[in-house]
């Protein structure tokens, strides 16, 4: 076994379909859509034919936007800021609600707006990982409150919340909802005629697409400030030349995770349970959340004893990339915030290892991967101070 | 920042050679037992240090000729990441051969060095730094147990920083002496606070007991009041501060100027005082029979500027409101 990738939810490899899709806009049709001339105008079909299929992909109505940008952090920081700006622009102070297991882009981006006078609620998870809608119920003040984010999927354990309860209490409120669907999207299905959310934002290269291109979807009738100025591209909402060919490829990537989707639910979730189930063989190891509210290609397991470090570096040694929210492996030694949110303990904070598959994962992958989980686990017990004899 | 910084992340390029090694192979990991060190007529110690919720926690065994004192063997056991799992490995190997005295003087910083691949190049990242602090409490610990005393006796000064075995006295003294004034001056002259950075503010990786923030701001109000008493009675008006030379100014006018006025049935107040490219303005504002007096503009206002010259400082300028 050369290698074996398990760590989708940070990237994904992109899809040679995706690759080559994008190839001509490098070296034939590198001309700039915003241009008259032929160099630009012949790419903008390709542009409708991206869109067209980024729409499709996540069911949003033609008279919706969906914004190209770098990234779905580019995007979390666009709608939140957006809402401070217009309250700024209206004199109006305004209440924002997000949840305590929020990815970065979203969770530093509202500590960002605190220190600028926002009133910002945090809301807590329930003991299942999950933000409870009753909590989100609580929270809101439809005098005062202006935007709820929360995230759909979380990327630690692949819980997923249950937005479409999120959706109709914000609109029973008159609120406006902003949900992170990085982790959502291409794992399970995103149906915006289902889901009433106002905002969604994605990266591409979490479902087999480049990296640096992401989406950020607008229902009609929703607003943003822009973050950035500078020019009329996308609406005048986002400026900055639109890179076409990451767009072509975020357009296919989208269009064939669509595609995969079933094949995500029954032949990826059915080597993530093999997975699963080898480490739940162990002894003395839990796997966070309920499998089956979980993205089916997501296992955030705790193995006590063994500091998260150094299982990824075992596992490393043996060519297997997975993910640990250990905050020894973190630059600035911080506990992982979803851990600490979730309360499960400091334990799981040093203990948890993240896997996350993809659809090129195939089942010798993971029948090698149980086998160095299996040895690595052992080395490092017998390494660990946890399970010595009592002393003192 | 740099072009390192830039790209970020990569803690393990930083990892020596010998870092990895250890912890691909650790070569002191294991336990002794009472059997063990009982057939070598050598007494048995375990210390523990750290706890698993923390990240990081050791075991260390020491197997100790009690005639000696020579620690003849040595392993552990160890929670934690691939540095504290290599930090323990040369923690036990340092201590073999040793006697408990000479042990108890193996610091962090030897542990750390003794994994580099050359003399100069740091084994770890700093922020890992921390992680070999471990090997020099448990050694305490030991050696505490060994000599049934409290660990305490083998700290002779408050350590700020453990990854940089900094003290509390030393950073103190480097503040006073090169007048440093903030906590990334104090990070370049003495390396505390360069590594996991739990002892610059609250809220890093493990609480402390100094934050060098706090030693920053007491020390610079140390030396204030310090330069404050130094210069007392001798310090030069252009030194002083505004309220320091609004109270001299006081001074003479209440000593020199007032019993004159009061006299004549008047007074003066000073209003306000500012500095102003080297020179000290004084507002005054004449009350009582001054007020309406027609020398108050000439004579009088001559009077107290001169005397307020000669006898406070000559920077002075005097003005009517």
């Amino acid at each position: 076994m050369e290698r074996v990738y398990l760590d989708n939810n940070a990237t994904t490899l992109v899809d040679p379909l995706v690759k080559e899709a994008m190839e001509p806009f490098f070296t034939k049709m590198y001309g700039n859509p915003n241009s008259l001339h032929s160099f630009g105008t012949e790419v903008r079909p390709y542009m409708g034919l991206a869109l067209d299929r980024l729409y499709a992909g996540i069911n949003a109505d033609d008279e919706d936007d969906i914004i190209i940008n770098s990234c779905a952090s580019e995007g979390n920081n666009t709608v939140i800021k957006s809402f401070y700006f217009d309250s700024v622009l209206n004199h109006k102070k305004v209440q924002m609600i997000t949840s305590s297991i929020e990815h970065p882009a979203v969770s530093e981006t509202y500590e960002f707006l605190e220190k600028l006078g926002v009133d910002v609620k945090w809301l807590p998870v329930n003991a299942d990982g999950i933000v409870d809608p009753d909590e989100l119920r609580k929270a809101i003040d439809p005098d005062k409150t202006s935007l709820v984010s929360i995230i759909w999927a979380n990327n630690e354990t692949g819980l997923i919340n249950p937005v479409k309860e999120y959706g109709e209490i914000c609109r029973e409120n008159g609120v406006k909802l902003h949900l992170d669907a990085v982790q959502a999207i291409g794992k399970i299905p995103v149906d915006m005629q289902e889901v009433m959310a106002d905002y969604i934002t994605f990266s591409a290269h979490k479902f087999h697409g480049p990296k640096g291109v992401g989406g950020l979807y607008i229902r009609r009738g929703s607003t943003i400030t822009p973050l950035m100025h500078g020019g009329e591209q996308m609406a005048g909402i986002r400026a900055g030349t639109v890179n076409t060919p990451y767009m072509v490829g975020m357009g296919l990537a989208l269009e064939l995770a669509g595609k995969n989707l079933d094949f995500e639910n029954t032949e990826v979730r059915k080597l993530r349970d093999k997975l699963e189930d080898a480490i739940l063989d162990i002894e003395d190891v839990e796997v966070i959340g309920d499998r089956n509210i979980r993205t089916p290609n997501t296992i955030l397991a705790s193995f006590r004893g063994i500091e998260g470090e150094a299982f990824l570096w075992d596992l490393n040694q043996n060519g297997i990339a997975a993910s640990t929210g250990s905050a020894c492996s973190s630059e600035s030694l911080e506990s992982n915030p979803t851990f600490v949110a979730m309360d499960i303990g400091a334990d799981l904070a040093h203990t948890g290892m993240r896997f996350s598959l993809s659809r090129y994962t195939t089942e010798d992958e993971i029948d090698y991967t149980i086998d160095v989980i299996r040895k690595s686990v052992k080395r490092l017990r017998d390494i660990s101070s946890t399970n010595s004899k009592e002393y003192i | 920042m740099a072009k390192n910084d830039l790209i970020g992340g990569a803690l393990w390029e930083n990892y020596s050679d010998k870092v990895s090694e250890r912890m691909n192979n650790p070569k002191y990991m294991g336990e002794i037992t009472e059997e063990e060190a009982a057939a070598k007529g050598a007494k048995l110690i375990v210390a523990d240090f750290g706890a698993d919720s923390c990240g990081d926690a050791v075991r260390l065994y020491w197997m100790v000729d009690p005639r000696t004192d020579i620690i003849l063997d040595s392993k552990y056991k160890s929670f934690g990441c691939g540095t504290a799992i290599a930090s323990s490995d040369v923690t036990a190997e340092l201590c073999i051969g040793k006697t408990v005295d000479e042990a108890v003087k193996i610091t962090n910083i030897d542990v750390e060095k003794a994994l580099r691949d050359t003399p100069d190049t740091p084994a770890v990242p700093p922020q890992k730094m921390h992680c070999s602090v471990m090997a020099y409490d448990v050694i305490k610990k030991a050696a505490s147990l060994y000599k049934e005393v409290d660990m305490s006796v083998f700290e002779d000064e408050e350590i700020v920083c453990e990854c940089a075995r900094v003290s509390l006295s030393t950073i103190k003294e480097v503040i006073k002496l090169n007048d440093l004034k903030t906590v990334e001056e104090i990070t370049q002259y003495t390396k505390a606070g360069a590594f996991c950075k739990s002892c610059i503010k609250p809220g890093g990786h493990e609480e402390r007991k100094f934050y060098l923030e706090d030693i920053l701001r007491d020390t610079r109000v140390e030396m204030e009041r310090e330069r404050l008493n130094a210069t007392g009675g001798n310090k030069t008006f252009a030194d002083m501060t505004l309220i320091q030379k609004h109270k001299e100014v006081d001074k003479t006018i209440t000593e020199s100027i007032l019993p004159i006025l009061n006299a004549d049935g008047g007074s003066v107040e000073v209003v306000d005082m500012k500095d102003v490219d080297g020179f000290t303005d004084v507002f005054i504002s004449y009350k009582g029979a001054c007020a309406g007096c027609a020398a108050s503009r000439t004579g009088t206002y001559e009077a107290i500027a001169d005397t307020l010259r000669n006898k406070v400082d000559e920077s002075i300028r005097v003005h009517i409101l």
